[in-house]
């Protein structure tokens, strides 16, 4: 395991300018809509012409047959930096890692970083059945439960293993059910209580209608340039202490228990400086509770296996003792495709920058924020983290 | 001077019926026995229809098909080219026989009685005798006709097959050459597949219809029906074979023509 | 613990019939490895030749070593159902209207981890064998069994949807006149099959076992004639909605070359019984089994050719009819997509000489009518698509797959 000290860190460099676009459950427009939206929010919101943006990075699942070169003529711009993001839930933060290696080396001076998808009425059921080679191969024609089934499956193995319960899941998706009270665009907009947690359709046992993201269109997008840039254009800003990333681990783990955090954890930390003790607030991938769950076992805030008793002995809303998913996580706001990768990363720069969509966490200065996705086959095999801080 | 016919009267008199034709013809179709020969040998085709159109895609305004069957299958005509004992002789296949020979009176022999009681009823010398007793010489240039009413059985009786092949009526050899030597027989006509005898394969020579007949370029008719609405004499036989290039035989309408005077 | 299916009542007449839907078919090419295992009944994963790892799901690279060498081979399906998970809702048609569906992840000895059906009797942390089945839409699926074999397994809904089984199904044998014909018509009488029509053509041309034909239970003579295009039609007409299984044992075996063969009137016969025959069958009851292949428990479910392993590779002994089952070969595969769209299988079961007349000189091993039925009767059950009966089939599609130019030599002299 490499230490921080051989990781070059992101000096000079932040994110700046949180864009999202309000999620709507349904749309007929197209993706390239959709990032057409976040691009001319980030111009208008930074007083940008579109030939300043020098580098982009796109994630989109229904933008296809177009990948990111195709947007560049679609949307008349002219970067000499440019990154398709494929990565799903990962993608925010892997964006914003190669954004800022860019930037540091002067490849670029203002990278947008984009995420956006529609959901028409037969987008959800497309994407699930050309999602991978192994997934066409070797989950789809089992039940075609999607998504759901996996996860059922891994949630499963967990509670099995280590002894959760669905109530203890319900703790998280009730918290940040509140978190996104205030959020204008959050696809579910009341609170929810545990006996409605429970009593919840069956999705695919043990996963019931809440432990579930509603999937819906939207877009979410930031800038990554040079702090003095950002300064120039009078853009509060953010800092990146440290990242990881990885694909793939723990291949021969029979079920998914653990992500690549596990791996790359310590050297997270220590990068940034920092212990788990020390972060204000953390922003979790949450497209299953369990995941979620797992993350923060992972990424050091208690043992593997001590998840469910972590949340039993924490809070999870804002102004409790573990604020965790600010603005409701996808859970709660939805899930607009690729863009579900974006959201915890644009949320938190909005809480480091206290100009929260909806409620503020009371001393905001750092806070890790987590990615993960892409189920190949059976396992989300990317996973990512990034801690943020305020520019002092 | 030869004694004019008027042949536009005979027309008239087949118009309104004086003269009576009768269809001594089986309907061709796929459910009609055939010949079965040892399954080692080639066997004669069964009758089949393949539609081509029907008033629909395959031909909008109109109904067609396509059909296979053998030179022997179903009421036909045997030339003399169809026997090894006729294969040199002149004139012998259904595109070379002299077409005045398509046209001749018939005797028609009834041993219906006896063949009801008796599937392997032989036709015998001493049999037809006492019928020309009763009706007269079988004159030269004469179909004659077995009528068996085997036509009227159902289709597995009608085959008449067992264990030892098919138990049907028909002559002997010797009533066969009778028929030829003492008579001068145009050619002998059957209700039953094949002109001779079920078990003529046990005979001395076998299937002595078949040999002796064509032997004499004498010509053969078999699965024929409504013999018994026909006249012992009297009744004139129409059956013009396909002109099939080197035919041995073919598939024909055989009609009679009965009236005019005639019992 | 399996419900044994209920014998079901007759179809009302006045209700719409549901129609087929198909599980998503669409396979990368290295995994239709599982559908060729699937086809025959076998259960084979990619095997590393270089570092023995067994790789699931299928792909072209080791993970272990990256060697390219990773050919399937028939591996131990044992393991332990490790999760699972009861799908109650899909965007996917046809599940969507088969919930509740059991799928779960199995841990096989052998190494990987395989998502699979689950029988009704696999339990969450017990030992599973696997087996691969072709789905609906024709391709490999796994789906886990208990290690031991469990009351009315066969009765199981998701097994029944990947298999033909006879069962409380209706079935038609084209041609009783022959052993092999009366072998069927008793083989399936057997195995609780509702009904089993036998075609007989010519009924005025007797022939031995009959009566014996006549004497077995739920066995209903009907007239067909394969050569007869209205014959094969008219049967259709009248029992077409009610027959869920074709068995087509027409046959028409004469020994004879190409060259080696006097006249063309035997190859007709051959072609009329053998090809026209399987045509004809396919034009009349092709479409209404197709439409019947949702039909409730007694739905349309397989068409059986019995086919020579000669269709595979001539025989010149028996030249032509070789030729003549290589025709019924090809057609059967046109078949095989022409009824996927219905869930309707296509079974190919091929044997060597018969222990029959046409055989008579043939020297042993042959295969006896019985046997041949039973093979039939076992490939409906199992859902696999091609079957080899006996000795010398087996014999040839191993050194089929070996050396066909060999084999092709052999054969001649």
């Amino acid at each position: 395991m490499t230490s921080g000290a051989t990781r070059k860190s992101y000096d000079g460099v932040v994110a700046c300018l949180p864009v999202t676009i309000p999620y709507r459950r349904y749309s007929t427009n197209s993706a390239h809509w959709w990032i057409g939206r976040a691009l001319h929010e980030l111009t208008k919101r930074a007083g940008l012409r579109p030939k300043d943006i020098d580098g982009l990075a796109v994630s989109s699942f229904t933008v296809g047959p177009d990948t990111a070169v195709g947007l560049t003529q679609h949307f008349g711009l002219s970067p000499r930096w440019l990154d398709h993001i494929p990565f799903g839930g990962a993608s925010g933060i892997i964006a914003l890692r190669r954004a800022a290696r860019a930037v540091q080396a002067g490849d670029a001076h203002i990278v947008a970083c984009v995420a956006a998808d529609t959901n028409h009425v037969d987008s959800f059921r497309k994407t699930l059945s050309t999602f991978s080679r192994f997934a066409q191969d070797a989950v789809y024609p089992y039940g075609s439960g999607g998504a759901n089934a996996s996860f059922a499956l891994i949630t499963k193995h967990y509670m099995n293993t280590y002894g959760a319960k669905r109530e203890d899941f319900a703790k998280l998706c009730i918290a940040q059910r509140d978190n996104a009270l205030s959020i204008p665009h959050a696809m579910m907009k009341r609170k929810l209580t545990l006996d409605e947690y429970m009593s919840a359709r069956p999705i695919a046992d043990p996963i019931h209608l809440f432990d579930c993201v509603m999937p819906c269109a939207g877009a979410e997008a930031l800038l990554v340039c040079r702090e003095d840039t950002a300064r120039s254009f009078n853009l509060p800003a953010v800092r990146i202490l440290s990242t990881i990333e990885r694909h793939n681990a723990f291949a021969t783990d029979p079920m998914q228990v653990r992500g690549g955090w596990a791996l790359d954890a310590g050297e997270l930390w220590s990068m940034a400086g920092l212990t788990p003790e020390d972060v204000d607030f953390v922003q979790t991938y949450d497209d299953y509770p369990v995941i979620s769950v797992m993350q923060l076992e992972d990424l050091g805030f208690c043992a593997k296996g001590e998840g469910p008793d972590f949340v039993r002995s924490h809070t999870f809303t804002n102004d409790g003792t573990f604020p965790h998913n600010t603005s409701g996580g996808q859970l709660s706001v939805g899930q607009a495709g690729a863009a579900g990768g974006f959201l915890g990363l644009v949320e938190a720069m909005r809480q480091l920058t206290s100009q929260p969509l909806g409620s503020q966490v009371p001393d905001a200065n750092s806070c890790l924020v987590s990615g993960f996705g892409m189920i190949n086959y059976d396992r989300g095999l990317s996973s990512c983290a990034a801690i943020l801080a305020r520019v002092a | 001077m030869p004694v004019p016919i008027d042949l536009l009267s005979f027309a008239r008199a087949v118009a309104n019926g004086d003269i009576r034709v009768i269809d001594l013809t089986q309907t061709l179709s796929q459910e009609f026995p055939t010949i079965v020969l040892p399954p080692e040998l080639g066997q004669c085709a069964p009758f089949r229809m393949e539609e081509v159109s029907r008033y629909d895609e395959r031909g909008p305004a109109w109904y067609w098909n396509n059909i296979s069957l053998g030179e022997h299958t179903g009421t036909h005509f045997d030339a003399p080219i169809h026997w090894i004992s006729g294969k040199d002789l002149p004139n012998n296949a259904v595109d070379t026989i002299d077409a005045a020979k398509f046209i001749a009176p018939a005797c028609v022999l009834d041993c219906s009685k006896e063949c009801a009681a008796n599937p392997d009823f032989a036709l015998t010398v001493p049999f037809v005798e006492q019928w020309e007793a009763r009706h007269g010489r079988i004159g030269p240039g004469s179909w004659v006709l077995l009528r068996t009413d085997w036509s009227k059985r159902s289709y597995p009786d009608y085959a008449g097959l067992r264990d030892d092949g098919a138990h049907t009526p028909g002559p002997e050899p010797a009533v066969v050459k009778w028929f030829v030597e003492e008579r001068d027989v145009h050619g002998f006509g059957t209700e039953t597949i094949g002109t001779d005898f079920g078990q003529g394969h046990h005979f001395n020579p076998p299937y002595p219809a078949h040999f002796y007949m064509h032997g004499k370029g004498r010509f053969g008719l078999q699965c024929l029906t409504n013999l018994d609405l026909l006249p012992p004499k009297g009744a004139v036989i129409i059956a013009a074979p396909l002109k099939i290039k080197q035919g041995s035989g073919s598939p024909l309408r055989v009609l009679a023509l009965v009236g005019g005077g005639t019992a | 613990m399996t419900q044994p299916l209920v014998r079901p009542k007759r179809k009302n007449p006045l209700q719409r019939t549901r129609l087929p839907l198909s599980p998503q078919g669409v396979r990368s090419r290295t995994a239709h490895g599982l559908t060729a295992a699937a086809a025959e009944g076998r259960f084979a994963l990619q095997v590393c030749l270089d570092c023995d790892a067994v790789v699931y799901p299928p792909r072209d690279a080791c993970p272990s070593c990256l060697s390219a060498r990773i050919p399937f081979r028939d591996v131990d399906p044992s393991g332990t159902l490790i999760a699972e998970t009861t799908v109650q809702t899909s965007t996917d048609p046809y599940f969507r209207e088969r919930t509740p569906w059991r799928v779960g992840t199995v841990k096989l000895d052998a190494g990987p981890v395989v998502v699979a059906h689950l029988h009704g009797d696999a339990v969450e942390g017990a030992r599973v064998r696997l087996e691969l089945k072709l789905d609906k839409s024709g391709s490999a699926v796994a789906i886990a069994l208990p290690e031991k074999d469990t009351p009315n397994m066969a009765d199981d809904p998701h097994l029944r949807e990947m298999t033909c089984d006879p069962k409380f199904r209706r079935v038609l044998v084209t041609d009783g006149r022959t052993p092999v014909g009366q072998a069927m018509a008793q083989a399936f009488s057997d195995t609780g099959a509702a009904i089993v029509f036998v075609g007989l053509a010519d009924a005025w041309k007797p022939f031995p076992g009959l009566d014996g034909l006549r004497k077995v239970e739920r066995v209903e003579i009907v007239p067909l004639d394969m050569t007869d295009t209205e014959s094969v039609t008219e049967q259709a007409e009248q029992n077409g909605a009610r027959i869920d299984i074709v068995v087509n044992t027409a046959e028409h075996v004469r020994s004879g070359g190409i060259v080696d063969r006097h006249g063309l009137t035997v190859a007709r016969e051959e072609m009329d019984v053998r090809y026209l025959g399987l045509m004809r069958l396919a034009q009349a009851f092709g479409p209404i089994l197709r439409f019947r292949g949702a039909d409730g428990v007694n739905s349309a479910a397989a068409f059986v050719n019995l086919l020579s392993v000669h269709a595979l590779m001539n025989w010149p002994t028996y030249g032509s009819y070789s030729a003549t089952e290589a025709a019924c070969l090809s057609a059967a595969q046109c078949m095989r997509a022409e009824l996927r769209p219905g869930g309707v299988k296509v079974l190919n079961v091929f044997f060597g000489p018969l222990e029959t007349e046409w055989f008579q000189t043939v020297p042993p091993p042959k295969v006896a009518p019985a046997t041949l039925a039973n093979a039939v009767v076992r490939a409906l059950r199992q859902g696999t698509e091609d079957a080899f009966v006996g000795d010398v089939a087996e014999d040839i599609r191993q050194r089929l797959a070996v050396n066909p130019k060999a084999l092709e030599r052999e054969m001649a002299s």
